[in-house]
């Protein structure tokens, strides 16, 4: 960002007459000290800001992580790699892991899959379009807390919607116990979060099929391709970008999880629907342990971290790499 | 009333999920020095009284002290529970603590007397708390010092209902472990549900653990234990033993697994629509089965805990808490003058009156008009031990590890030797 403004600057004033050399070379340097001058009083506050509020926070955790410290004072007893070692002792975090994997994999699965079909649906032509598009993206638009309260009560064993509904067409033996069921709980919860998110990415796909040129499609239609066919070799490749988009936040969202569990299970019963993130804050916020549960967030940020480079390296290379809007997309 | 102790375990804790490094950085925030310009006094009073009617009526009362001590401004800071233990936890850690403070006494209070923020009220506050019932001022006790003074009190016991007692034949509350046990096979095979347990939220099922433990090691092993950092003994087991026993019998609500406490789907609601026989809860229980369901009226009995046959504790052994006040050290004798008032006979009388809490002195008794808080306060009264809640009493990550494993223990994932085990691994990691 500083590199593109101060060459626009120095590009800036081209067309007055040069003076000489020696104030020339006089004038540029005083110019390009007040061009930083400008550029760092621009980004000071909200480098203060970045560093106070952000960097900061994650170097301490980072420190505090090799200690066992309970939040009162400065951390003094250091305990090395030992809150790591404890942590993949530990079943409840290992089972964090676990869960996280499952719910990346459903989400690519189930959740991806049907946001698209949902998209190409709705990129069709018919009435009532926008009205469709607006409902299925408005669970988005709920905040979590609301989500979470509103399917605590749709799931509530015998005296909840669900079950009502399944009562009502004569498939009582399907109504259960849902999020008070160890063996159900993270399907169920799977359930809602499709429920919230798939309209977020079908909202990406939208506007992916949209920036797709019609002419392609007719071309490939002309040619006597078929749905599927134009589909799979025409759309497919073009939307790819998006796609490759729309994982990286799914997988991202899914390593994060926080909000809904909380509120919707705590991450309960017995742990079976507990994620990194709460496992985080009951050691953080509810022992006291606060060596511990930075250990747990240098964690996640590790493994945010090697998934971002990983996936920035190896998947969305070409993306970044400006093919976006060409054609070249895939074809390289 | 019992909001202290309800909001306490308030859910709403997800809006505190900030960075974790930032409960460090934020203990920087202070708050001004209660100075003197022109010869009056500033007390901060922080207190957690957030909901009517208590809010008013401690704000009623503030005024009043005013008026009789021109000399002395209060300055009050009420925070609600969750906010209120965070704020602490940073407050703490810089160092500096309000002039007058909310507390429960216990594992927390110690923690705080240990960094040295804490008056000794010992000697400043003899001539008049010696007034107070004596089971009430223990969780302010450490080391034979007194480090606050209570405005309330409290116990769990059972609350039952009648009516559905009657149906299944039981016609007295029950006394011992294996009545109860009888009571609730009763209660089933008359297809009702015996009782409703907020599974979600885990604390309410530390509570049969916690009395469980009391009635068979007893109250002194409690104590002990926390200290040797040892929950091993054969009396912790056998506690387990007895609450599997209880789970067997499958005598919880559907789903009880995900209920929470106080929603309209939760424990309270159950009982006080009649659709579960009893609960195991605190002396706030009355208001929040009314405030979450219908609430049961003149159906709504208590009783205490029941003993075990066998065991080291006794039924007349209460386990509970209250809530106090506690002065930071060095604050101004106005603050003492304040606590005084506070704890007299005509605010108690009010509090009582207005807001229906368990007094801590015998003198306000009278003006309780609730048959099962006066009962309540008839057992407190005559109450022969005393041990507060366990997240309260034992470091953090200790109560937590109680809440958890007793939690896993009620869903079958442990054993009565693993939740032993799992809660005596925690305290020895606790330094």
């Amino acid at each position: 960002m500083t590199s593109t403004f101060l060459a626009d600057k120095r590009s800036g004033p081209g067309t007055d007459l040069p003076p000489p050399e020696s104030v020339r070379a006089r004038g540029r340097g005083r110019r390009r000290v007040l061009h930083w001058l400008t550029a760092v009083s621009f980004q000071l506050p909200a480098l203060v800001l970045f560093i106070g509020m952000v960097l900061l926070p994650m170097l301490f955790a980072l420190y505090a992580a090799f200690f066992r410290w309970g939040g009162f004072g400065m951390p003094s007893d250091y305990v090395g790699t030992d809150n790591f070692t404890d942590l993949f002792d530990n079943p409840v975090f290992l089972g964090d892991l676990w869960r996280c994997l499952v719910l990346v994999v459903l989400s690519l699965a189930f959740q991806l899959p049907f946001a698209l079909a949902m998209a190409v649906l709705l990129n069709q032509k018919f009435r009532g379009r926008a009205v469709y598009r607006m409902l299925f993206f408005a669970p988005y638009v709920l905040s979590e807390a609301i989500t979470g309260v509103l399917f605590s009560m749709v799931f509530a064993p015998d005296s909840g919607l669900a079950d009502h509904i399944f009562g009502a067409v004569g498939l009582d033996g399907l109504g259960g116990l849902w999020f008070a069921d160890p063996s159900y709980v993270m399907a169920t919860l799977f359930l809602v979060m499709m429920w919230k998110y798939f309209g977020f990415h079908m909202m990406l796909y939208l506007a992916g099929l949209q920036s797709i040129p019609r002419e392609l499609t007719e071309a490939a239609l002309i040619d006597g391709a078929s749905a599927w066919q134009r589909f799979r070799n025409v759309t497919l490749p073009l939307l790819a970008p998006t796609l490759r988009i729309s994982v990286f936040l799914s997988v991202i969202g899914s390593i994060q999880l926080f909000d809904l569990v909380w509120v919707v299970t705590q991450g309960g019963p017995d742990h079976h629907s507990e994620t990194m993130a709460v496992t985080m804050f009951q050691y953080g916020f509810k022992r006291y342990q606060v060596g511990y549960a930075s250990a747990i967030s240098v964690v996640m940020f590790g493994i945010c971290l090697v998934f971002a480079l990983a996936y920035q390296r190896f998947v969305l290379r070409r993306d970044l790499e400006g093919a976006t809007t060409t054609m070249r997309g895939d074809g390289k | 009333m019992g909001d202290p102790a309800l909001s306490r375990r308030g859910f709403l804790a997800a809006s505190a999920a900030a960075g974790l490094g930032m409960t460090a950085l934020t203990g920087c925030g202070g708050d001004s020095d209660g100075g003197s310009s022109d010869g009056t006094t500033t007390v901060e009073w922080w207190n957690i009284s957030t909901t009517e009617p208590a809010k008013s009526v401690w704000a009623a009362l503030a005024k009043k002290f005013e008026a009789a001590n021109p000399k002395i401004k209060i300055k009050i800071v009420q925070l609600e529970n969750d906010a209120y233990k965070s704020k602490m936890t940073a407050l703490t850690a810089s160092g500096k603590l309000p002039d007058i403070f909310h507390t429960w006494g216990g594992g927390v209070l110690k923690q705080q007397v240990d960094a040295g923020l804490v008056e000794d009220l010992t000697d400043r506050t003899k001539p008049w708390a010696d007034g107070l019932l004596k089971v009430t001022k223990e969780p302010y006790i450490l080391d034979d010092k007194v480090y606050g003074i209570p405005f309330d009190m409290g116990m769990i016991g059972f609350w039952y209902n009648k009516k559905l007692f009657q149906q299944a034949g039981v016609s007295e509350p029950p006394t011992t472990w294996g009545g109860f046990l009888e009571a609730v096979s009763k209660l089933k095979s008359k297809n009702i549900t015996p009782i409703a347990l907020a599974g979600k939220e885990k604390w309410p099922g530390m509570y049969y653990w916690a009395y469980l433990a009391m009635r068979t090691a007893g109250i002194d092993a409690l104590q002990k234990a926390s200290e040797d950092k040892d929950f091993t003994g054969a009396g912790f087991v056998e506690a387990g033993r007895h609450l599997k026993e209880l789970v067997d019998l499958q005598p919880f609500q559907k789903g009880f697994l995900n209920a929470a406490y106080s929603t309209p789907t939760g424990q309270a609601a159950a009982v006080g629509n009649g659709k579960a026989a009893m609960e195991l809860m605190g002396q706030w229980a009355p208001s929040v089965e009314a405030d979450s369901g219908k609430g049961l009226g003149n159906d709504l009995g208590f009783f205490p805990f029941p003993s075990v046959e066998g065991g080291k504790g006794a039924i007349t052994e209460v386990f509970g808490g209250g809530g106090g006040h506690a002065l930071r050290r060095g604050a101004p004798q106005a603050a003492v003058e304040f606590l005084k008032f506070f704890a007299s006979e005509a605010t108690e009388l009010e509090l009582v009156k207005k807001t229906s809490i368990l007094p801590v002195l015998p003198d306000a008794e009278k003006a309780m008009t609730d048959p099962n808080l006066k009962l309540v306060q008839a057992q407190l009264k005559a109450a022969t031990g005393f041990q507060l809640y366990l997240d309260q009493a034992y470091a953090p990550a200790v109560g937590q590890e109680v809440n958890d494993s007793v939690a896993a223990l009620i869903a079958g994932s442990k054993s009565p030797e693993q939740v032993a085990q799992s809660i005596t691994q925690t305290a020895k990691e606790e330094q």
